[in-house]
């Protein structure tokens, strides 16, 4: 499915995927260290908090797990906490599954990186090539920082302190995944999924587990779309393999699509693609 | 420390499979054009719920804090067409000022 012969990544788009992928690492050494120092504080060894990082390897669900544990809970809430917050990671695996293609092996170890700051990395990228090299430049760099802070965090720091609030870093996470949606949204029907994506997370924050939110602006995409699908002729459709990258898949926008996308956005539950 | 590694066991092997099924299920098949179509338009969603979760939820529920000004100033840098790492830096930079004159 993919081209026989495929374009090298350009230079320039190499260099700014490289740059993001090293400064998102940089941004995540704070919530590194203070997950180590969370697992010291719940009673796990450093070798434990190592196996959480780089086994596990989905923050939120390690804070989650880890959490539970510091808070006395049992080890059923506690992989019941870690699980329900990376349910997301199956969505992103559907997300990803046409980039990494290739053998079993590949495929099994790729999976590894399947982490909210690949996919970010990979997404924006605009050629399978290109889309598979950003997986791996933002996976790799994640996994690199973050298996070295959480070891530092569990052996050396002793309270975490006011770490990543007083120097505002919880904060560059959001700004990190803005900057990488930001030129997705010259695209109107991006904006308007993008929109409708951020109004589901605020409704279902106060009332769902931490992950879900998530997943359920997936799927409300996915249902919105394939009901489009379904009524509306379908367009264009060669096989060529996600030619599309941030901008040139706009051709389907019209106001009907995107009435219909939100008036059904809301009640995303029908999963199946 | 028992149910340390119970945990960290079962929890690796579940993320794991979460992760991995696509790519290992779905494979190297070719797909149909319309989930190509809804591929394409999941990062958008994903994204911006990402940005809301991460810049607006505490323990399970929706506050404005500082963060949320230091991602204020971050679109504004955006804006203003300013690279990855300067968007970055604003927003924490911002966010630590925010702090500093008393917003949570």
């Amino acid at each position: 499915m993919r081209a026989p012969v495929e374009e090298p990544v350009d230079k320039g788009v190499r260099k700014t995927m490289f740059r993001q992928s090293l400064s998102i690492g940089i941004s995540l050494i704070p919530f590194g260290l203070a997950f180590g120092v969370s697992c010291t504080k719940a009673g796990l060894s450093w070798v434990q908090a190592l196996g959480f990082s780089s086994l596990v390897f989905t923050g939120g669900s390690q804070f989650a797990a880890v959490g539970v544990l510091g808070d006395g809970g049992g080890a059923a809430a506690a992989i019941g906490a870690g699980l329900l917050l990376s349910i997301r990671s199956l969505v992103y695996g559907l997300v990803m599954a046409p980039t990494l293609t290739g053998r079993f092996v590949y495929r099994a170890l790729a999976s590894q990186l399947m982490i909210d700051e690949s996919i970010a990395v990979s997404t924006v990228q605009s050629t399978p090539k290109a889309k598979r090299m950003g997986y791996f430049a933002g996976g790799l760099s994640v996994f690199f920082f973050w298996n070295i802070t959480t070891v530092i965090g569990a052996v050396a720091l002793k309270s975490n302190g006011d770490l990543v609030t007083k120097f505002g870093l919880d904060a560059t996470v959001p700004a990190a995944f803005a900057a990488l949606l930001w030129p997705r949204l010259k695209d109107p029907e991006n904006l308007r999924v993008a929109i409708v994506g951020a109004l589901i997370a605020v409704v279902l924050i106060p009332v769902t587990p931490a992950g879900i939110p998530i997943v359920a602006s997936g799927l409300a995409v996915i249902f919105a779309f394939t009901r489009i699908g379904k009524t509306s002729k379908t367009i264009g459709g060669q096989t060529t393999s996600h030619h599309s990258g941030s901008n040139s898949s706009g051709s389907n926008s019209s106001g009907s699509n995107s009435s219909s996308l939100r008036s059904r956005g809301k009640n995303g539950e029908s999963s199946e693609p | 420390m028992n149910s340390g590694w119970t945990v960290l066991a079962v929890l690796s092997i579940g993320t794991y499979a979460l992760k991995s099924a696509g790519p290992l299920l779905l494979g190297n098949r070719t797909l149909p054009p319309l989930f190509e179509r809804v591929i394409n338009r999941l990062p958008a969603a994903l994204l911006a719920a990402l940005v809301v979760t991460a810049a607006a939820a505490s323990k399970g529920r929706l506050v404005a804090d500082a963060r949320l000004v230091g991602l204020a100033a971050a679109i504004i840098a955006l804006h203003r067409k300013a690279g990855f790492i300067t968007v970055v830096c604003v927003a924490a930079l911002v966010t630590a000022a925010a702090r500093r004159f008393g917003v949570s």
